[in-house]
């Protein structure tokens, strides 16, 4: 054969990137693109000069920092506060921990949420308010970064980690209501973002077993089972939130007279019974993606029922449907502001009272604002997260 | 029609005028036969002759509708305690391999023993190892299925039915999902399976690995056994005409 | 079972190992817990009914309901309860309807903007897209009511725009078209335009098949219907219809068509919200269209306009139409949401009735059922166009 020369290694053209480039491949690119610009720059134009002349101006933003603490908690006493603390704290060491153990996308999230915890942390600061108010953030971020490391390579603290997480639920309520010698917080007085958290986890929480029981159900080929569970979910389905979040408020006391059910628990009903039916719906999803053949296989070796689906299908159903349960984590996370519409004062209930404060009145656009940037760097940031996840799995 | 007490002396599974229906679709058209303890057995026919659903009636994956099965003595009947035990005697491999994804190689051979026999995790790994070892994959042991070749996860497959200690082996067209070049390392499994006794029914298209291993070769067609014999008699000498037309069309390729 | 062996007898199987019967007992055991459980519930309920002296049945309905509805079709107060919950029902399907044909059109627009190949108007789609999906519809419903409407300027200082549209915090006013004395004429023409058009459309639809030819059968139909349209138009002596403008009368507007502030803020925050997941939807929709689709347009020589319209969106319709129907349902569901503003939908004439009579269980029922109604008649109908689209397209 004959020896040939290699190839020489020829470079693309380097392309101009000169900004006139840029715009006219962008922007101008066609005569109606061209029209389409400058439509768009009039638009951003006259809405930019409104809204920046209106927050720069008019808007009265002293409203926000006055009212921050009842934005945060609602109406859990001050003395008390040092326990949300104590929450908040767990989470970023069992965060912390988690990203340095496993790395991938747990350290992302870390990373990101201690970013965003930093920067709004550093923005508290210089607001004079209480020693813990003012630093208590920062010493979280400062928690993260610390466990982080202290977990980096430490490979047998899996399993405990693991049980911290499934244990961190119960620890949280314990402490926000109290138990021992602590005084008791009754939920009347969980308030604003606290409360709208909560509700969002027992929602996802507690629906996710239930869920999973009624998607099995519709799937089972046991008639009566099948019917029962599809009724209750597309009956759940066709009908508004508010209406249940509603029938649990009233129906509630009226079915079981014997039990006094505070108002927060029955929203927590509401929102976990609504959450179940959309749950089974995902997990459903799920199920039906797992092809006949491993079921066949577990039946071939000689596993039950109830074995193969606790460690066959539902294992690899669960796997798939992660990003489906963080959307819908989203959509409770926004829908728990429904709770506002039965008089519980979650952030937009709060919301509301302030606007309703004499002190404050007329501004209504003010506190609206403030409490759409809250709900939207959450949503926002947990949409992000699905992403990656969604990534990650198509990947493994 | 075989007198059942006669058959059941020698023989590990006996079929009585074995029927099944798929609505109105009649699949099993009274399949009787018997396999003896240690035979190897090959089934084979077009496709829809119903020769994978007879075979997965033997281990309950299909309930048949009329008719009886009786392995190793114990009655296929909706009897929950039978089921379970035929399930435990009988091993079964798949065209599709049916791995579990989510579980490596040593944990989706050592599930069963675990869950279903109870045993003791490290003696499950134990005997899991050296079954990997038997099939010649002990290296891949703590990969996912989704790493190895498919003929390393029919392997895997293999050694997941074996881990049960069966009985009794049903191969389901087991090389007809691999590549060409990876046919033969399964073979060979099967073939050193069937060196050391193991009862083996095998629906296949390897008419050469039927030749060369099978004690008894089976054709059925639509539904029914249109003839059974030996190799050699099957191979040179059928008797039906649909058996010859078979032959000929499979041994062209 | 028939059994076919003369010399053996299947061993009976004990009831306990048997799996048709477990498969039975377990039904029943099941059934008999959901009735026990429902029993249970039932019996507290008729308790808690006696104690508060109230007997469980529907004729309340008959009686005076006695409240007044701000707006909606004719009703007084000296109506039945069932009269009001109807205006309820026809508030809540007003707002679904026209709230669902905007979020349409504004979804389809800027679920096609997010694609577009012009950075300025890609980025503003996305940003309108991110900021609305990810804010709960209830705040936004609540801002556009309190933050928007209720604060625009008073009555005699409206936004006047083409000098028939008046906004103010008392809300929308439109003009309306009424029909004058020669629209009897003009509606002849339109029905004999109809008429040729349905002529035409039936003669091209079987010119189409005899030759086996794809094609839109309503090519000649419709510019012939609207050709008669127009001719008749300036044919008609008259004017066929006037636009009454809305006009101040003392210390409001009188005539035209008249949005509520409620009404108003609810249909801007519901089809702001659901055309930000519509955007979305189409765009994936557009996005599951192949490459190669698209290349194929190209290379015959199809504009960026015309690929659009004649390849992606027909095939992207099918990906489309099932996330869209339950857009479609949520934005009905989300509805109820007017409860928050005072907007008489269903829900909130329903939580009314419920104040004044004590009846909530039936009540409740009539509201869930309403609502069961509308979801699985559009799931209904929505199922049936898929079907037919689905099989046009193969």
């Amino acid at each position: 054969m004959e020896e040939r020369a290699p190839n020489p290694v020829i470079k693309p053209p380097t392309e101009s990137k000169g900004i006139l480039r840029w715009l006219k491949e962008n922007l101008f690119n066609t005569w109606y693109n061209a029209l389409f610009t400058l439509l768009a720059i009039v638009f951003l134009y006259v809405a930019f000069k409104g809204i920046l002349t209106w927050a720069f101006t008019e808007a009265n933003w002293g409203v926000i920092p006055a009212n921050l603490q009842i934005f945060l908690v609602g109406a859990y006493p001050r003395e008390e506060i040092w326990r949300v603390w104590i929450v908040i704290y767990t989470l970023g060491l069992l965060l912390g921990l988690s990203s340095g153990i496993w790395g991938g996308l747990a350290l992302r999230l870390a990373l990101v949420i201690g970013a965003v915890g930093g920067g709004v942390g550093i923005i508290l600061a210089f607001f004079p308010t209480a020693f813990f108010n003012r630093f208590g953030l920062l010493g979280g971020v400062a928690l993260l970064a610390v466990s982080l490391f202290l977990g980096r390579g430490r490979q047998r603290l899996r399993p405990w980690v693991l049980g911290g997480w499934l244990l961190s639920f119960p620890w949280t309520m314990i402490w926000l209501h109290g138990f021992a010698g602590l005084p008791t917080v009754l939920t009347s007085n969980w308030g604003g973002l606290l409360l709208t958290l909560i509700l969002a986890a027992v929602g996802i929480v507690v629906s996710f077993p239930l869920g999973v029981l009624l998607a099995l159900g519709r799937r089972s080929n046991l008639p009566a089972i099948k019917w029962v569970s599809t009724a209750y979910i597309e009956t759940v389905r066709g009908v508004p939130l508010v209406t249940i979040l509603f029938m649990a408020q009233i129906m509630v006391p009226i079915f079981l007279p014997d039990f006094r059910i505070d108002k927060i628990l029955r929203a927590m009903l509401g929102i976990t019974l609504f959450s179940a039916a959309y749950m089974a719906e995902n997990v459903r999803g799920g199920l039906q993606a797992i092809p006949k053949g491993q079921h066949e296989a577990a039946h071939a070796l000689g596993l039950n029922y109830p074995l193969t689906m606790l460690l066959i299908i539902l294992p690899q159903a669960l796997r798939s449907v992660i990003p489906a349960i963080v959307g819908q984590f989203i959509s409770l996370f926004k829908d728990t502001s429904l709770v506002t519409v039965i008089g519980l004062l979650d952030l937009l209930g709060i919301a509301k009272t302030v606007i309703a404060n004499p002190d404050w009145l007329g501004l209504q656009a003010e506190v609206y604002l403030f409490a759409a940037v809250i709900y939207f760097v959450f949503s926002y940031f947990m949409s992000y997260i699905s992403q990656k996840i969604e990534d990650a799995l198509g990947v493994g | 029609m075989a007198d059942l007490e006669n058959t059941t002396d020698d023989s590990i599974i006996v079929c009585d005028d074995v029927h099944k229906w798929f609505d109105d679709f009649h699949v099993l058209k009274g399949i009787t036969t018997a396999f003896k303890k240690g035979e190897k057995a090959v089934i084979c026919g077009p496709s829809g002759s119903g020769k994978s659903t007879f075979i997965r009636t033997i281990n309950r994956l299909e309930i048949h509708q009329r008719g009886r099965i009786i392995v190793d003595g114990i009655e296929l009947s909706d009897d929950l305690r039978n089921i379970d035990r035929i399930r435990q005697e009988v091993g079964m491999v798949f065209q599709q391999f049916n791995l579990f994804p989510h579980l490596t190689v040593l944990q989706n051979v050592t599930l069963s023993p675990i869950w279903v026999k109870k045993l003791a995790k490290g003696e499950a790994e134990s005997e899991a190892l050296a079954l990997l070892e038997r099939v010649g994959i002990e290296e891949h042991a703590h990969k996912f299925p989704a790493q190895i070749s498919g003929g390393q996860q029919q392997r895997v497959a293999i050694a997941r039915a074996l881990a049960m200690q069966p009985k009794i082996m049903l191969f389901d067209e087991p090389t007809s999902a691999l590549d060409p070049e990876m046919i033969n390392e399964v073979l060979d499994v099967m073939r050193e399976l069937a060196a050391s006794g193991m009862t083996m029914l095998v629906v296949t298209h390897e008419m050469g690995f039927a030749r060369e291993v099978a004690d008894r070769i089976i054709f059925m067609d639509e539904g029914a056994i249109v003839e059974e014999a030996a190799p050699d008699i099957f191979f040179d000498n059928p008797q039906n005409e649909r058996t010859r037309l078979f032959i000929s069309q499979t041994l062209q390729h | 079972m028939e059994n076919n062996s003369p010399n053996s007898v299947s061993e009976k199987i004990p009831f306990w190992r048997d799996v048709r019967v477990l498969r039975v007992l377990f039904q029943v055991i099941f059934l008999i817990g959901i009735l026990l459980l429902a029993g249970i519930l039932y019996m507290n309920m008729l308790r808690g009914l006696r104690g508060l002296g109230l007997t469980l049945n529907l004729d309340f309905l008959n009686d005076e309901a006695g409240f007044g509805i701000a707006e909606g079709i004719a009703y007084e107060p000296s109506d039945t309860y069932l009269r009001a919950f109807w205006v309820g029902v026809v508030n809540t399907i007003r707002v679904s309807i026209i709230g669902i044909a905007c979020a349409t059109i504004l979804g389809l627009v800027v679920g096609i903007a997010r694609l577009s190949s012009n950075w300025l108007v890609r980025n503003i789609a996305a940003i309108y897209v991110e900021c609305f999906r990810n804010i709960p519809l209830l705040l936004q419903i609540l801002f556009w009511y309190t933050a928007v409407i209720l604060q625009l300027p008073s009555v005699r200082q409206s936004f006047t725009f083409f000098g028939g549209v008046f906004i103010n915090q008392r809300g929308v006013y439109l003009p309306e078209p009424q029909p004058t004395s020669d629209m009897n004429i003009w509606l002849g023409y339109l029905a004999g335009g109809f008429i040729l058009g349905l002529i035409l459309y039936l003669v091209r639809l079987r010119k189409l098949r005899q030759l086996e030819q794809p094609g839109f059968p309503a090519k000649w139909a419709l510019p012939a219907f609207l050709l008669v349209a127009f001719v008749g138009w300036f044919l008609t002596p008259g004017k066929p219809f006037t636009w009454e403008l809305p006009a101040l009368r003392g210390f409001n507007f009188a005539g035209g068509i008249y949005l509520s502030p409620e009404f108003s803020a609810l249909l801007v925050g519901l089809v702001m919200y659901t055309g930000a997941f519509i955007a979305e939807v189409v765009r994936s929709g557009i996005q599951s269209v192949a490459k190669g689709q698209r290349e194929a347009a190209k290379a015959i020589g199809l504009n960026e306009f015309q690929t659009l319209r004649l390849i992606v969106l027909p095939q992207a319709l099918r990906v489309i139409a099932p996330p869209l129907t339950s857009q479609y349902l949520n934005l009905t569901k989300n509805s109820s949401l007017a409860v928050a503003i005072g907007f008489p939908d269903l829900f909130n004439v329903g939580n009314t009735m419920m104040n004044q009579t004590g009846q909530s269980i039936p009540i409740f029922g009539m509201i869930m059922m309403s609502y069961l109604i509308i979801s699985l008649t559009t799931s209904a109908y929505m199922n049936w166009y898929n079907r037919r689209i689905n099989r046009i397209g193969r």
